[in-house]
């Protein structure tokens, strides 16, 4: 019995000494040993052999035609006379309202932005398989052996490399922040946040690649990225500190919160202080006016999207009036789907699906920096920045708010459709009789 | 697993959606995807909050008639079948679709079914005529608060005046069908039904 004991031990040590030095420490000073690249090309290969098809996504294939109010009416009405009073209403109007409400029954854009993105063909992962059934025998195996290498591989080794990284994370900038203000205290402190994210990213197999390195964020400007899950703030850390802001968490997070504000300022408000726009802002303009503070990291969708699209940017951020550094992210769906769907999963539950992935793959473009232009108001400045980053990483760029996530669409649409539609039964009125 | 479908559809069932409606396997297969995606609560029927929830649906200013035209008489929940029955008054219309039995019922999707969809939409209490308040009500929902109530009474009076034929002061589905002067009955169809090869 101790036999069994003595040797689970040696076993133990010999798998943390391997995670530590195969692993941990050419992350930690940011080189790479070639294993995950190896192992990602292995997996591409046997995906793609398995299932013959080139991975695409099923976003896009369908197009709506969409034609104008105005040009589909006309279209209805071609055919009766023109009555000469009393406004131009036929009873078939209702057609071009009822079509348009069908098809957004039947597929819409909005909605499925919350929910994954569907692809066109099966990674081998139980969560993907919505609509295919047993294929072969061959397919079955490999799909067995996936699971196997996944939950009893993988995943053991990813949750102790995050282990490692969150405590480190925890007991380093603790450590840090007893220091006194000196200048070494500055460069420690990224130092400690740097090597912890990227332990963490090594727990998520992440595999990042950073496009456009010069125009990182600097010092006392803000950065805004598109939001796709938690594990963003983790994909940009890796390669440079920044201050955070958000809601200060109870628990585990809460945890993690203060210690990193001992090392470095972070941003950190309470929920009754986030209804206050006007503390938010005042505090964010602080932060950024003290040229000494870390470049802020901002989500300015203010939710989880799918990573099929951007949505709607709130302005709060672009209020500030600093630099703004755009970061476009985008995730390879094949290896593993990255979005957050917080209404289906707790964080924790996410967390263990991301790490029984494949791999986490991304791509992260730095944007060169903008700056709110003259005449131009704060949303029309969201929206520039929006479009860019849409565009840089081949993103749907959406007008529709993302907080449409829970709550209901605002009533100011429906008047604007209902006065479009007004004006086309009394254009012709405007000379002759209307009260 | 958290698979979307909490029921898988059957083979059978799936036959029996196409019998009926004329939808294809994959189109079937397709919308049931969506069914269940729209189906927050997971019972596999929707509710009229399921379909609020489709922001572009709740801006439409025909929505809630658009809804209510799901629902059966009296009820509250729609399942797939009737889900399905809905949509099939918008597949395109087949010209050339063999009547295999010449007895049978007419297509979901005909041209005179596409137009009674519509009607419906008007005929509020469902008692196959369309009143003036009928159509007030509708008329109303459709231009918001931007025409007012006399100009909107005038229109209301002239359409019935021009569609009634047997002096009843309402418009039933005979004068609507003939009053639609729809040449054009693809404005009613949707045309793109998502497919997979």
């Amino acid at each position: 019995m101790d036999d069994f004991w003595a040797g689970a031990l040696w076993s133990l040590k010999i798998w943390l000494y391997l995670i530590i030095i195969l692993i941990m420490i050419p992350s930690m000073f940011g080189f790479s040993l070639g294993i995950s690249e190896i192992y990602m090309t292995i997996l591409v290969k046997t995906l793609e052999v398995l299932t013959h098809v080139i991975f695409m996504s099923l976003i896009g294939l369908i197009q709506r035609e969409n034609g104008s109010m105005e040009k589909e009416l006309e279209e209805l009405r071609r055919s009766r006379p023109k009555p000469p009073v009393g406004g131009d209403f036929t009873l078939s109007d209702c057609f071009y309202f009822t079509r348009q409400g069908i098809e957004s029954i039947v597929d819409d854009e909005v909605t499925q932005r919350f929910t994954s993105e569907e692809l066109m063909s099966w990674n081998l992962l139980t969560r993907t398989n919505n609509d295919f059934q047993y294929i072969s025998l061959k397919l079955t195996l490999v799909y067995g052996l996936g699971i196997i290498v996944r939950y009893c591989i993988l995943a053991p080794l990813r949750i102790t490399l995050t282990i490692i990284g969150v405590s480190w994370l925890v007991i380093g900038t603790s450590a840090v922040g007893l220091l006194p203000n000196w200048r070494i205290k500055f460069w420690l402190s990224e130092l400690v946040h740097v090597m912890c994210y990227r332990i963490c990213a090594r727990g998520l197999s992440a595999t990042i690649r950073y496009h456009n390195r010069e125009n990182k964020p600097q010092k006392g400007g803000i950065c805004v990225a598109n939001h796709t899950s938690p594990i963003d703030i983790v994909i940009l850390c890796t390669d440079g500190c920044y201050a955070m802001v958000g809601q200060v968490h109870g628990g585990l997070m809460g945890i993690i919160q203060r210690a990193m504000v001992r090392s470095c300022p972070h941003v950190w408000f309470e929920r009754s202080e986030m209804k206050d726009r006007h503390l938010v802002t005042k505090r964010l303009k602080d932060h950024v006016n003290d040229k000494k503070k870390l470049p802020i990291l901002i989500f300015p969708e203010g939710t989880c999207i799918n990573n099929t699209s951007v949505m709607m940017f709130k302005k709060g951020s672009f209020e500030i009036g600093t630099t703004i550094y755009p970061v476009a992210i985008k995730y390879d769906p094949k290896f593993g789907d990255a979005f957050w769907n917080s209404s289906k999963h707790s964080m924790v539950s996410y967390l263990l699906r991301m790490m029984t992935s494949w791999a986490l793959v991304c791509n992260v473009w730095y944007m060169p920096a903008m700056h709110q232009q003259e005449g131009e108001d704060a949303v029309q400045f969201a929206n520039r920045v929006k479009s860019a980053i849409a565009h840089q990483g081949g993103l749907v760029d959406l007008q529709w708010d993302g907080g449409l996530k829970r709550a209901k669409v605002k009533e100011t649409f429906k008047e604007q459709q209902q006065k479009k539609y007004s004006n086309m039964v009394v254009r012709d009125d405007s000379s002759s009789n209307s009260d | 697993m958290g698979s979307r479908a909490s029921r898988l559809l059957r083979e059978e069932e799936i036959e029996e959606i196409k019998k009926e409606t004329g939808f294809s396997h994959s189109q079937i297969t397709r919308l049931y995807s969506r069914f269940t995606s729209l189906d927050k609560g997971e019972n596999g029927t929707l509710s009229r909050e399921d379909f609020q929830r489709i922001p572009e649906l709740a801006i439409n200013p025909l929505g809630d008639r658009i809804i209510n035209a799901f629902f059966p008489e009296g009820e509250d929940q729609v399942n797939f079948r009737g889900f399905m029955r809905t949509l099939a008054h918008f597949r395109p219309i087949e010209d050339n679709e063999k009547n295999k039995n010449p007895s049978a019922t007419e297509p979901l999707n005909s041209r005179t079914n596409k137009l009674l969809f519509a009607f419906r939409l008007y005929d509020l209490d469902r008692d196959d005529k369309i009143s003036r308040d009928e159509l007030l009500q509708v008329l109303r929902m459709m231009v918001g608060v931007n025409i007012s109530d006399e100009q909107l009474g005038s229109i209301a009076d002239r359409t019935i005046q021009e569609a009634d034929t047997n002096g009843d002061s309402c418009i039933s589905f005979n004068e609507f069908i003939k009053a639609s002067f729809v040449v054009n009955i693809h404005i009613c169809t949707v045309v793109w039904f998502p497919f997979l090869s």
